[in-house]
């Protein structure tokens, strides 16, 4: 492989990439440290958090721009490589493979199984490299024709690899199994890194003031590194193996930070249930890379999984079956429809931890997995050649109904859940319609948004003590009018208006649903992409109405209430106790009752806040595509981020040859029409609510007067009974009859086999006391007394005492033996 | 010494040995006891000289002369013995003498 790259123009990865493996170290160091001397340091342990991670994010920073450089090698050294092909033919190991991959891409029928192990090793080795080679051993003609179909698809490039750089030591060895523990970092590990880091260090600072003196402050702090290192390994994980350790750790934390104020019952059940939810889908995952191992010869190695799966060297059934388990598992991870239950209740934990699990951590690893082993998803589930499919169906679902969800919630933060759940089937759908890029990106903008909105709902809350939008906020503009501000940033970005971040992701996503697929589109898809954007607007303006505008409904802070006795009838429990938590916060908040009315948060609350809505303004310029109504945008600075972070290499999809699946991966273009109907969706959202809430138009009361819509309402509310299928029907149904049959079985089969091995045992002792010892071994011992006694009995009869008798015995038995002997002899 | 010689011996021995057997199993008294077995001794000791002449040889005399020494040691050893079982029991009938009869 490198012998390979270096013939390729010896593309070298700087100093920080080469060592980005530290940036989990530290904050796993940290983590540890934390806990080790947090509790002498005080409210000063959050100083070992914040410096590890600060590091973490400017070691990132620097890696990203290492990165940057390291794209724009590769890319040079693959174009002047392939300028003069006649140097590559001096490299001799690599021809048979060339020849091969050449055989292959002018004749797509060849079947796999006839290239036999040739092409595996070289698959495996140069994986990355082979288109390449191939390109310039083929010579200038086809240099040609690959950099046609490369401006044919609008890209403007020749066709080249980028290299991933790859470091990994073996744990232990099984036979021929290595295990290994290594760093795999490609395009995309690099941007999680700058996410993640970020975000982190945002969370951090936050979360200072947000959490001072919380009675276990370390502990929290402790965790906020732990899930920080987690989630960071987890992105440059290099093999499976190590993928899923480090996703169940990511589960771990997030069970320990959701249930941080675990003495309220419904935040440890909350904690409980992210973990149990999470463990449903944990299945598909093992499953699907156990799959996977085998499929691919037993490897965990991601690229060489994803490189098989792209030449067709695993079965389409293996690859199937291995998508949809690993499907499972984004459901849960991802709070995809179905699995998505456990999202909302996790908002029990502390705000900033919900920033960070929703934003950068927990809910992005599911997206980001899918979007590693894309390779597997791209062939297993045909995304490139159909116009439906699992990830995609799974997606479209989550977009409606979390948006759906997130209508009829007076929490807050909740609201933000659905939200989350709703953006988050946006990221799916893309990946599913095969819009990798564009899910990725609507990643990294939605990181920032999210975190700021959530960041922001901290803030709020942190002043009126409760995340009841109904019943305590209402008019915080006039008191926080800079969390305001910030707020309606992210809010803007979220629903996607111009030029918002929020704006050209969902775009992308839109557009890709509209040009991808097998009949060149999914069709479906965009139109359920599009009612999620008005949706979105409708429900964010009817969450900042709530919390911004209209009469302050909060009490006093020398008077809040801690009763929550007279809580709205549709609030759920869940949303009452984390007003709880907050108030056992509110305990230890030195300024509580200092005065009257709410006011604007501190500055380690409100700098991270203005540093997310910024980054939710620039975001989206990463990405402006220089196609369609805005092909006269420089070519320097469009689809940088596509540009940077998209994988190219054999373990990636390819854009130009089809693989398996007889497909070619593409980029969807910019569509002025889709542009500007998705934000005018997003408009009519948002003047629909601004008309029902602020103007007090429409049918009011609907849910009282009409049945459908009070059937509708009372489905919304709750949460599509989701919560009572699982608890209500499945675990109570089960844990029943279960438990019943359990007794029955523990009392008849458990107990009978006991008992009878008991009594088994008591006849059988008796059998070998009776029979064997009583009868045989005594049998024995005193059957061998009496025939020594009766032996004797019968010789002591010779016994006379009188020496002649012996003598003449003797003499007798002297005078037969000496006839035998004259006799015989 | 030529055969007829040696038969003449032989049958001495013979007669001799017989009747040291027929003592030693048939008198009573311990002393005509340990006569006999002096008789079936020095009927062996006519069987090793005869033997040792015949052949020509001094090994059978050797012999005899060891077993006339053993036969003095074992007569004297068994005169004590009788003398012992005299002083105690006043009889050297053999017939008594059968304390270890089982």
């Amino acid at each position: 492989m490198f012998g390979a790259a270096e013939a390729a123009g010896a593309v070298e990865p700087g100093f920080l990439l080469e060592n980005a493996y530290v940036v989990p170290l530290v904050m796993a160091a940290s983590f540890v440290l934390t806990l080790a001397i947090g509790k002498r340091l005080g409210k000063h342990a959050s100083w070992i958090g914040i410096v590890s991670i600060g590091f973490c994010f400017l070691f990132a920073v620097g890696v990203n721009v290492q990165w940057y450089g390291y794209v724009h090698d590769s890319e040079h050294a693959a174009e002047s490589h392939a300028e003069d092909g006649e140097e590559s033919h001096g490299d001799d190991t690599e021809d048979p493979a060339e020849d091969e991959d050449a055989a292959r891409a002018e004749d797509p029928e060849l079947p796999a199984g006839d290239e036999g192990a040739l092409v595996v090793p070289a698959a495996e080795g140069a994986g990355p490299m082979v288109d390449g080679e191939s390109a310039s051993a083929r010579g200038p003609p086809t240099v040609a024709a690959v950099a046609e179909e490369g401006e044919g698809g609008g890209e403007g490039h020749a066709e080249y690899t980028i290299e991933p750089v790859t470091k990994s030591v073996t744990w232990w060895t099984n036979g021929t199994v290595e295990f290994e523990v290594g760093m795999l970092l490609d395009g995309m590990a690099v941007m999680m890194l700058f996410v993640v880091t970020l975000i982190s260090l945002l969370v951090h600072v936050f979360s200072t003031d947000y959490v001072a003196g919380d009675r276990r402050y370390t502990h929290y702090f402790a965790f906020l590194s732990l899930f920080s290192a987690a989630m960071l390994g987890f992105v440059m994980s290099q093999n499976t193996l190590q993928l899923i350790t480090l996703w169940e750790l990511v589960g771990v934390c997030s069970f320990a930070l959701i249930g941080h104020w675990w003495e309220e019952k419904p935040n440890s059940d909350a904690a409980l249930k992210a973990f149990l939810t999470n463990r449903v889908g944990d299945v598909g995952l093992l499953v699907g890379m156990i799959i996977l191992f085998f499929a691919a010869g037993q490897t965990f190695d991601i690229i060489e999984i994803n490189t098989l799966a792209n030449t067709g060297d695993i079965t389409h059934t293996a690859l199937l079956v291995a998508s949809l388990c690993l499907l499972a598992a984004v459901m849960s991870k991802s709070g995809q429809f179905i699995l998505h239950t456990w999202l909302p209740d996790a908002m029990a934990g502390p705000t900033p931890v919900s920033a960070l699990i929703h934003a950068a951590t927990m809910v992005v690893a599911g997206v980001y997995m899918v979007a590693r082993m894309y390779g597997v998803f791209w062939n297993g589930l045909v995304i490139g050649g159909s116009s439906i499919n699992a990830l995609a169906v799974v997606g479209g679902l989550t977009v409606l109904g979390g948006a759906g969800l997130a209508f009829v919630q007076s929490d807050i933060k909740k609201v933000l859940a659905y939200s989350t759940v709703s953006q988050l089937g946006y990221m799916v759908m893309a990946l599913g319609v095969g819009a990798w890029t564009a899910a990725l990106f609507h990643l990294f903008t939605h990181a920032f948004f999210k975190a700021g909105l959530f960041l922001g709902s901290g803030s709020v809350a942190h002043a009126v003590h409760s995340f009841d939008m109904k019943k305590d906020m209402g008019g915080m503009k006039q008191f926080m009018p800079k969390t305001f501000w910030t707020f309606v940033i992210c809010t803007a970005a979220l629903i996607g208006i111009f030029p918002f971040a929020g704006f050209w992701s969902k775009d992308e996503i839109l557009a890709g649903a509209s040009q991808l697929g097998g009949d060149g589109s999914y069709t479906a898809f965009l139109v359920v992409g599009s009612i999620g954007a008005l949706m979105t607007a409708a429900y964010m303006t009817r969450c900042i109405y709530l919390t911004f505008f209209g009469e302050f409904r909060g009490a006093h802070h020398g008077e809040v209430s801690h009763g929550t006795e007279d809580h709205p009838v549709e609030e759920d429990h869940l949303a009452a106790d984390s007003g709880h938590g907050d108030d056992l916060e509110a305990a230890h908040d030195p300024h509580a009752g200092d005065h009257g009315l709410p006011h604007e948060s501190g500055p380690r609350i409100l700098v991270p806040l203005y540093i997310l809505a910024g980054l939710a303004i620039v975001a989206g310029f990463a990405n402006i595509p220089n196609s369609g109504a805005l092909s006269w945008w420089p070519e320097d600075f469009a689809l940088v981020f596509e540009h940077l972070f998209e994988p190219r290499g054999g373990y990636f999809p390819s854009l130009t040859e089809a693989g398996p699946t007889g497909a070619v991966f593409a980029h969807p273009k910019f569509d002025i029409v889709i542009a500007l109907s998705s934000t005018l969706l997003g408009l009519l959202g948002i003047g629909l609510a601004y008309a029902w809430y602020f103007k007090g138009l429409g049918p009011h009361g609907i849910t009282q007067r009409n049945r459908l819509a009070g059937v509708g309402h009372r489905i919304l509310v709750n949460k599509y009974y989701f919560d009572h299928l699982y608890t209500g029907i499945i675990a109570g149904g089960v844990k029943g009859p279960v438990a019943r049959a359990t007794n029955w079985f523990n009392k008849h089969i458990l107990d009978g086999v006991v008992d009878g091995v008991g009594k088994g045992a008591v006849v059988g002792g008796r059998f070998v006391y009776e029979t064997i010892d009583q009868k045989v071994v005594d049998g024995a011992v005193n059957g061998s007394g009496y025939a020594a006694e009766g032996g004797g009995q019968v010789f002591r009869i010779m016994q006379t005492g009188k020496v002649q008798q012996y003598g003449a015995i003797l003499f007798a038995a002297t005078v037969v033996l000496a006839g035998i002997f004259i006799v015989v002899i | 010494m030529d055969d007829l010689m040696l038969n003449q011996f032989l049958l001495l021995s013979a007669i001799l040995f017989s009747t040291g057997v027929y003592g030693v199993l048939a008198k009573r008294n311990a002393v005509i006891v340990l006569m006999s077995i002096e008789l079936i001794l020095n009927a062996v000791n006519i069987n090793l000289v005869a033997f040792g002449a015949h052949n020509g040889t001094i090994a059978g005399s050797v012999f005899a002369l060891f077993v006339i020494a053993v036969a003095a040691a074992e007569v004297g050893v068994g005169l004590a013995m009788v003398l012992v079982i005299y002083r105690n029991r006043k009889s050297v009938d053999l017939d008594e003498v059968a304390q270890m009869k089982g």
